[in-house]
This record gives C-alpha cells, structure tokens and sequence, in this order.
C-alpha cells in the first residue's frame, strides 16, 4: 500500500507538515480560519532539533499494536490504514501509551487521534507529503513492508 | 532605378519536367516544350527555361558559355575579360525567333571557350575550377553581363515568359539533346528577370527546381564560404552551388549527395544497418550547413544522367516513368503524359529518395 | 566606523497579521535572520536591513501573509545621481572597498534578443507541426574536415574529430563546487544526463560521486587549475579551456576559504579553508601561440578523444581573438557576454567590462566565415540566454548550440537576489553551510532542469516548425530568418539581419 515515508536528509524542520496537517484535519476552507490564534494540533510532529531534524506520523503497522490494546475497538483497519472511529473511542488513550512512534496523540475532545493518510479529510491524500517543500516527505508504494 | 532580381529575395512555385533517353539517342526540344503545356497554370509568366544535354557535339571538347548582356558596353567590357582569361575559338548570337509573348529581351550571345593550359598551371587549378571562377567573376563583378549556361556539350535557355514561349523563342526544335530539363516559374516577387529564370546551371550542372527552401540563408552562408556568390538570391542557384561544391569539389556521389540535402532523419539513420548509419551519422555531420529544407522538387541535370530528389518530407509533388529507353520526370504525370501518352511505371519517389538515371556508358 | 548608517533598508517586509499565524517558518527559513518571533506578544517582527529580497519566506509562507516591497523610502536621486549609484559611493565610503555583487549585469543596456523577430511561413512554403512530423534538435560540436577521404574500395572513411553530441542545443554553463552547492551539482548532472546535453564543472573540480555523470560533463581548465588532474580530464565528454567570463572579463575568481569545507578542499585540491584565487591571466598563456600549446597539451594527455573548448568572454576585439582561437587547434569556441551571471564580481566590473554577446556572436560568426574557417570550430553562446526564443535567435545568427545558467539557477530555485557572495543562499544553491544546501533536494532540482528544458525543446520545435524548417542545422547561421526592430544601421550591419518590413 501507499503511505507516509520520511527522509532525514531532506527534512528542513520547517515544521510546515505540521500546519498542513492541522489545516487538513480542520475542516475549515482555508488556513487562515483553521489554525489562527488556535492551538495547532497535528496528527504529524517534527522531532529532532538542529541539523537533524525528522516528521513522525502513524506507521501503518502491519501488525498495530494499538489496535490490539484498543478496549473499545475505535481503532481498526480499513484496507491497511490504520483508523479510529471518534464516537467508539473511550478516551483511555491506552493507545497513546502504547504506539512506539508516539504517533497517536490525545484529541482536543478526548478522543485519541491519528493519522489517517488524510483519506477521510477533503485532502484525499496526505497533506505533509503534498505541501512538503523539499519532498522529505513522500507518499508512495514502496517493497519493504513496515512493522 | 530597376530593382534586379539579385538584390531581394524571391521565392517561387513552380513545374518542373525532364525526359532522358537511356540509350543517348537525341531528341528535339518540342517534346519537353509540350510537357510543360498541362502545367500552365504552375507558372505565372514570370520565367521559364531548358536545359539540354548533348546539344554541341561539334564542340564537345569546349565550355559553352551562354551570357545576358543588358547593352553593348557591358557585352564589350565582359568579351575585353573574356579575351583576358580564356581561349574563345567561337562567339555568335543564340538563334531566337521574335514572338509576341517574348519582349524586351537582353543580348544573348554564346562563346565556345577553353582555358589556357599555362594559365591552368600556373593558378594550379583545374579547367572546371578555372570555368567556375570565371562565371563568379562575370556575374559579381562585370555590371549588365550575366553567364547562364557554362558546361561542355549543353546549354540552357531561358527568359521572362511562359515556358512554352520560351522554348519557341530559342527554337529548340532546332537542338537535339539525350536530356532535357524544364522549368515554369511562378516567381512571388516582380520583375523576374533572365538571369532569374531557371535551369541555374553551374559547369555541367543544371538544377530545375520546384518550391521554397527554409534553409535558404544557411546553405547560402555556407557554400559562400568555398567560394561561390549567391547573386540572384534563389533557392535554384544556391541548390546548384551546393551540388557542384559537394560532387565535384568533394567527390561525393550523387547518391551520397542527396543524403546531405535531404538527409534521413535521425530516427531513420539508427535503424539502419551499421555500416550504413555511420556514414549517413557522418555525412550528417560533416556537412550540417548544407541540409536543405522545406519544400522542394528537383532535377540536377548532369553530364550523362539526372537525378531527380525530393524534400525529406516530400512537401513538393513529382513523379517518374519510363518508356522503352525513355525516362520522364515531371511535377505532374499530365505532364509526362503530353510527352509521351503511353508512358509506364509511374512511380512517385518517396521523400529524400533520390532516382538517378544515367545514359549508357559509350552512349553520350 | 561612524555610528551614522547612511542607507535605510532596500526592502520593506509587509506581513499580513490577520493572515499570520504564527508559524515561523519565516523565521526557520531566513539565514539573513530578517524574521524574529516575539512570544510575549505572540508576534512576528522584521528586521528588513537584512533583508536580500530572496522570497524565500514569501515562498513557504503558508498563509500567504507575506510580501517583500521595495522601500519608498527615496534618496534626493536624479538623473545622474541615481540611488544606485549614491549607495554605491556610501557603501565604499563606509568600507574602503571594491564593491562585489553577483549574478549578470543589470544595467538598463540593450537586450538585442528582444530587439529581433523571428519568421514564419506563409503560403509560399508550408509551416510544420512537430505534432506530426519529426523535428531534430540534434546537434554534434565539433571540427569538420575540410576534404574527405575514401578507402581503397571507394568506401567514405568516417573517422571524425572528436565530437560531442547533444539532443537538444542547450548546455549548462560552468558553475563550480564550491560557487554553488552539492545538489545544485548533482541536480545539473542528473538533469544533463537524462537531457542528453552537457554540464560544467566550472574551476572547482569534479566531486567523487560525480565521476559516473562523466559522459555528460564538461570538464574545465582555468587559470587557477583547482581540481585539475589526469582522472578528472579523463572524467569528462570534453574539456573547456577559461580564458575570461562575461560577468568578470580580464578577471579571476576568488572562492572565500570559508566556503572551502572538507568536501570542497577535496575536490579543488586546496587546503581547508584556504581562499582559492584564480589568477587573472593563465600564467602559462600570455598570447595565442601558448593557448595552442595547452589546447594541445590537453589533447595529448586525453588522447586526442575529447573536443576541447576555448571559453572567452566577449570583448571589444572578439572576432579577431575567436579567429586565433579557431586557428589553435581548439574544437569549439564558448563566447559569454557581458550579461552572463557569477557567484561574485567586482561591481564595476560586472556592469561595465565587456559586450553584449549578440553583437559579439553574429561578428564572430561572421569572421569565420568570411575567413573560410567556421567549420573549423563550433560555436557557443552564452552570457542571458532567458528563454527558448533566445537560442532559437542565437542558432539564428550562427551559433551551434547556447550555454545556460542562470536560467538553470533560476529553475533551481534562485531569485536573482545577487547576493551569491554572502554564501547564506537561502535556495541551497550558492552556499556551502549544510542546513542551506539540503533545501535544495536533487531529485526536485533535476527533475525542475528536466522540465525547463523539454518545455524549451517543444518551443524551439514550434518555432522552427512555423518557419518551415525541421532540422536545427538549417537554422544556424541563417539570419533571413531574422529581422530587427529598432536598431541602427550600424547594430544591422553588425547583427547582419535586416529591419522588419524588409
């Protein structure tokens, strides 16, 4: 399947996956309105500081261990993205504990959440990778298969 | 003053038609005036001319040369340089006949010549090399005086007329050649003047020619390089520089010739056999300058033969066919079909492809 | 030295707070640190006198909520006294130095590109659409032989001197490692690879990793010889002799030691953080006869395989020094007017030394021919070739294909903030700082080089299409196809081309 892949070596730290994110997730029909004087909560977060720098977001698993502790079953597949379902989730965020990546985050209403490639936002596909400036962030069908 | 042709650029449409006899027998002008007749509407009036090859066998050893004098100061300045620089054993006037259609006509004189061997030798050029600096020489710098014809054996003819007229006007009847070349021309800029009528011949090449050439500048540029002066500014005259430089002074043969004006695409060269794609790739690139493009039909008439060429893209109608010993050429077949109703084998040669036709050996 | 700054900012940065928020990559992004986040009243400033005008920030401003203006803040200029110029006095008033400034020449002189129409067929002859009929860019650089020869069974013999061929009549001038980045390299050699044309090491050697894009690299020679040994003149399709440049005629170069990392060291054969300084002259190439020794030299020490380029900026006597150059022995001639850009030139310099390279080419072309010699040696045109119409005007008046550079930069990412020198390129390109030069990623920048020239490709086969001509060859040189607007007699004499309406 197609997913998120990062490359260090091009990673500026702009920090910009992180708006597009925010801004894709929101519902709202331009940035301005989504993201002004409102805390930035993004599903991606840039780690590392200095000249290593590198965007986080959900792996995809192909075994998710956060689903396997989901006590609700708010998190599940749908054709190898790993989704939550809001009005399921209990707001435990035993996943959160549980996700190595730290890619699961608690939600502004409780929820936990996660990237979702953006196929469930009007992007239809990742915004990170789309707005990425210098391609560090690709979306693509790669051989090697993740965790 | 007059604006002479030379002095602009002029393109021009126009018919084309040729007829060789394979077996060198000889054959009187009214055939290839005919042919020109269904092509009438090609021409607009402007210029028309032939060429024919075996014409003087009586003086086959001599350059013929047939010059335009505008007056008879520029005709004795240009026979005080001719005195000069060659042996003149004969100087007469070309026989004309004075119709309605033909007006305002130039001196027209011929000179059967040859080079002096001591001048030859001490210039250390041949007497072909020598010929073709005379011709420059007269047609740059002797102002009314203009060489139109400068091979041994043939001659060309032409003027300002429909070219039916003009083969009345020089009483071709009256010569017997083994080829003959025609041309009606449809000039796009007045006045079209003699020397701008077509065959453009250099030495023993004569090149009718149908279309406008894209590359015009190009070439001209080029070819000016070795030595030759575009004064008419046609694409006829710098397609037959480019053949005299290419054939006599390269050593080229005709059909490698004709891979350097419409050479083969490159897409075309690599799929063919190797030996074959490294000289076309060679030949391509040794003579980028002289690829001559945009639309154009051709008969280079030649001492013994004529080949006829077509553009690479084939943007410029014409055909061939034969009868017996017979091979015509022509803008269109109606034309070939005047000459000789039962002609055969038509055939319409495909861009780029040249049809070479020779006399048989011994036979002219 | 007095605590009086004499100039105010050029620039004026205007953000849009309603738009603005608060991401920072304005401030992330600026190596001239313009930007500056004040938290305690959740705000972003500017400080604009830092400011080069990249628009880097107005780039990835997310929001939009940037501009960069120029300051309407006026000087008491005229006519004679422009802003420009008064700067300029207070800038070396301050300073005590030569002014530097990079890129080409941005006087107000006459681009003769834009003064030059091109033709197309009308009736007479019919245009051509590259849609459906092959149109050949193809164009082989080099020296053809003046008679042929044939072997014993009347076969052509086809050995030629060397010659480098190219699928489309463009290369990418010389710009060194070290002038500009490691991507920008390697984005111009992947780019000239996939393009079948060329690239330029410039002086600055050619990078290990870079050996394998040999067979679409030109490898140069200049008068400082960094990075020149036997595996890298062996490296390249060709060599390319500097002798001078358009940006800097009658000058060196001077690659600041703080650009020469341990990468850049390697490559050039300097020490570390050292200042490499080309001489002005090749000292080993005071006249014309020792230039044919070191074409020759090169010749020698390649095998005779590799043609050799001689690259002159243009100059007042440019016709009769291309004609020694075409006499020297050397394959292709590289002339670059006065407009072409640099990484770093002496103001002055820059903006008065030289000729512009349309006058110096169509001369150039000219000479030759009236010698009998253009086909000894092909010829190259750069020094602001902008755009396809400009090759196509250039093949026009007789060049054989065009070097190209800032056009490439450009296409990299560059805003001609001419401001190379600094070394704090905020495109990646003309820098050597590794935070700067991974913002240019190669697998973009190539894939952008790619883009400009195919679209460039698709242009000049529209244009020689409508002219009727379906082979670059039957272009070069041919000026009917060209007509002038608004020159003089003289510039149409020189140019070769009549006005239009001729």
């Amino acid at each position: 399947m197609k997913r998120v892949y990062v490359n260090e070596e091009w990673c500026l730290g702009c920090h910009l996956c992180e708006y597009n994110c925010a801004f894709a997730n929101s519902g709202a029909r331009d940035m301005v309105t989504a993201l002004k004087g409102k805390p930035i909560l993004p599903r991606i977060r840039v780690e590392g500081e200095g000249d290593v720098t590198y965007a986080v977001s959900c792996r995809h698993c192909r075994d998710p261990i956060c689903i396997r502790g989901c006590i609700s079953g708010a998190l599940h597949k749908e054709g190898g993205t790993v989704c939550i379902d809001r009005e399921k989730c209990v707001g435990c965020l035993t996943c959160v504990l549980l996700c190595p990546y730290g890619a699961v985050l608690p939600g502004p209403d409780g929820a936990a959440m996660k990237c979702e490639l953006c196929l469930k936002n009007a992007c239809g596909e990742p915004a990170c990778a789309a707005g990425c400036p210098n391609r560090a962030i690709v979306y693509e069908e790669r051989e090697e298969e993740t965790v | 003053m007059r604006v002479l042709e030379g002095q602009f650029r002029n393109p021009s449409g126009c018919a084309i038609s040729a007829v060789i006899s394979r077996n060198g027998e000889r054959m009187s002008g009214e055939q290839i005036i005919e042919s020109m007749k269904p092509m009438h509407e090609r021409s607009n009036g402007l210029g028309g001319g032939f060429a024919g090859y075996g014409i003087y066998p009586e003086y086959r050893e001599l350059f013929a040369l047939h010059l335009f004098f505008s007056g008879k100061e520029a005709k004795k300045d240009c026979e005080d340089y001719l005195k000069g620089a060659l042996e003149l054993v004969k100087a007469e006037v070309i026989p004309t006949r004075t119709i309605p259609a033909i007006t305002d006509e130039p001196l027209i004189w011929r000179y059967f010549v040859t080079p002096l061997r001591s001048v030859l030798a001490s210039m250390q050029v041949d007497e072909n090399e020598y010929i073709a600096r005379v011709v420059m020489h007269i047609n740059t710098a002797i102002t009314g005086a203009y060489v139109f014809s400068s091979g041994k054996n043939m001659g060309v003819f032409k003027a300002v007329g429909f070219p039916e007229d003009v083969g009345e006007f020089y009483r071709l009847e009256d010569y017997g050649a083994y080829s003959w070349t025609a041309h009606g021309r449809y000039p796009t800029n007045t006045p079209g003047w003699w020397g701008g009528a077509h065959p453009f011949a250099l030495l023993d090449w004569t090149v009718v020619h149908n279309g406008e050439i894209s590359s015009y500048d190009a070439n001209r540029r080029c070819i000016e390089m070795y030595g030759y002066k575009c004064t008419l500014q046609t694409d006829t005259e710098v397609i037959t520089y480019i053949a005299d430089y290419l054939l006599r002074k390269q050593g080229l043969t005709l059909e490698e010739t004709a891979s350097v004006i419409a050479a083969p695409f490159w897409e075309t060269i690599e799929r063919m056999p190797e030996a074959e794609k490294r000289e076309l790739t060679y030949l391509r690139t040794v003579f980028p300058s002289l690829l001559v493009t945009g639309p154009f039909s051709i008969v280079l008439g030649f001492h013994g033969g004529l080949m006829a060429l077509n553009d690479r893209l084939k943007l410029r109608s014409m055909v061939t066919a034969e009868k017996g010993d017979r091979v015509f050429i022509a803008s269109e077949e109606a034309a070939i079909r005047a000459m000789e109703p039962a002609a055969e084998n038509f055939y319409a040669p495909a861009g780029g492809e040249p049809v070479i036709v020779r006399v048989r050996e011994g036979c002219c | 030295m007095s605590g009086i700054n004499f100039l105010f900012p050029e620039f004026e940065v205007v953000r849009n707070d309603d738009r603005c928020i608060r991401c920072r990559v304005c401030e992330r992004q600026c190596a001239n640190e313009v930007h500056f986040y004040d938290a305690a009243r959740d705000r972003v400033f500017s400080d604009e006198s830092k400011c080069v005008n990249c628009q880097r920030c107005v780039s990835l401003c997310p929001t939009r909520a940037l501009k960069i203006v120029r300051s309407d803040c006026r000087l008491r200029e005229n006519a004679n006294w422009d802003s420009d110029t008064i700067r300029e006095v207070y800038k070396q008033a301050e300073s005590g130095g030569v002014l530097l400034s990079s890129m080409g020449n941005p006087k107000p002189l006459p681009v003769y590109w834009d003064k030059l129409l091109i033709n197309a067929s009308q009736v007479t002859n019919p245009s051509i659409d590259p849609l459906r009929e092959p149109m050949e860019t193809r164009v082989f650089l080099g020296k053809k032989p003046k008679t042929l020869e044939r072997d014993g069974n009347g076969k052509l013999k086809t050995e030629l001197t060397p010659q480098l061929e190219l699928d489309i009549p463009v290369m990418f001038s010389a710009m060194s490692y070290g002038s500009i980045s490691y991507n920008a390299h390697a984005s111009l050699a992947r780019a000239a690879t996939a393009l079948g044309t060329c690239y330029n090491t410039g002086e600055g050697g050619l990078h290990e990793d870079f050996y394998k894009y040999g067979p679409n690299t030109i490898v140069q020679v200049a008068s400082g010889r960094f990075g020149v040994h036997e595996d890298f003149l062996q490296a390249g399709a060709a060599i390319e002799i500097k002798m001078g440049q358009g940006a800097k005629p009658g000058i060196g170069g001077h690659l600041p030691g703080a650009k020469v990392g341990p990468d850049v060291s390697r490559t050039r054969m300097i020490p570390e953080g050292s200042d490499a300084i080309s001489p002005a002259p090749h000292h080993d190439i005071y006249s014309i006869e020792d230039l044919r020794q070191l074409v020759w030299s090169l010749k020698e020490a390649t095998g005779h395989v590799k043609p050799v380029i001689v690259k002159v900026a243009a100059v007042h006597n440019i016709a009769a020094i291309a004609s020694g150059i075409a006499r020297s022995g050397a394959d292709i001639i590289a002339i670059d007017g006065f407009r072409g850009g640099t990484g770093a030139a002496p103001t002055r310099i820059r903006d008065h030394v030289g000729i512009p390279i349309e006058l110096a080419l169509a001369s150039v072309d000219a000479r030759l021919r009236e010698e009998g010699i253009r086909d000894r040696v092909s010829l190259v045109a750069g020094g602001s070739i902008r755009s396809s119409a400009d090759v196509v005007k250039a093949v026009a008046l007789g060049a054989d294909a065009c070097y190209i550079a800032t056009a490439a930069v450009l296409a990299l990412g560059c805003h001609l903030c001419r401001t190379c020198q600094s070394g704090k390129c905020n495109w990646g390109i003309a820098t050597q700082r590794p935070d700067l030069a991974k913002r240019l990623n190669p697998d973009i920048g190539s894939q952008r080089l790619i883009n400009l020239m195919t679209a460039w490709k698709r242009e000049i086969m529209e244009l020689m299409g409508g002219m009727g001509i379906n082979s670059i060859e039957a272009l070069r040189g041919n000026r009917l196809m060209l007509r002038g607007v608004g020159l003089n007699e003289t510039e149409l004499r020189i140019l070769g081309v009549s006005h239009a309406g001729e």
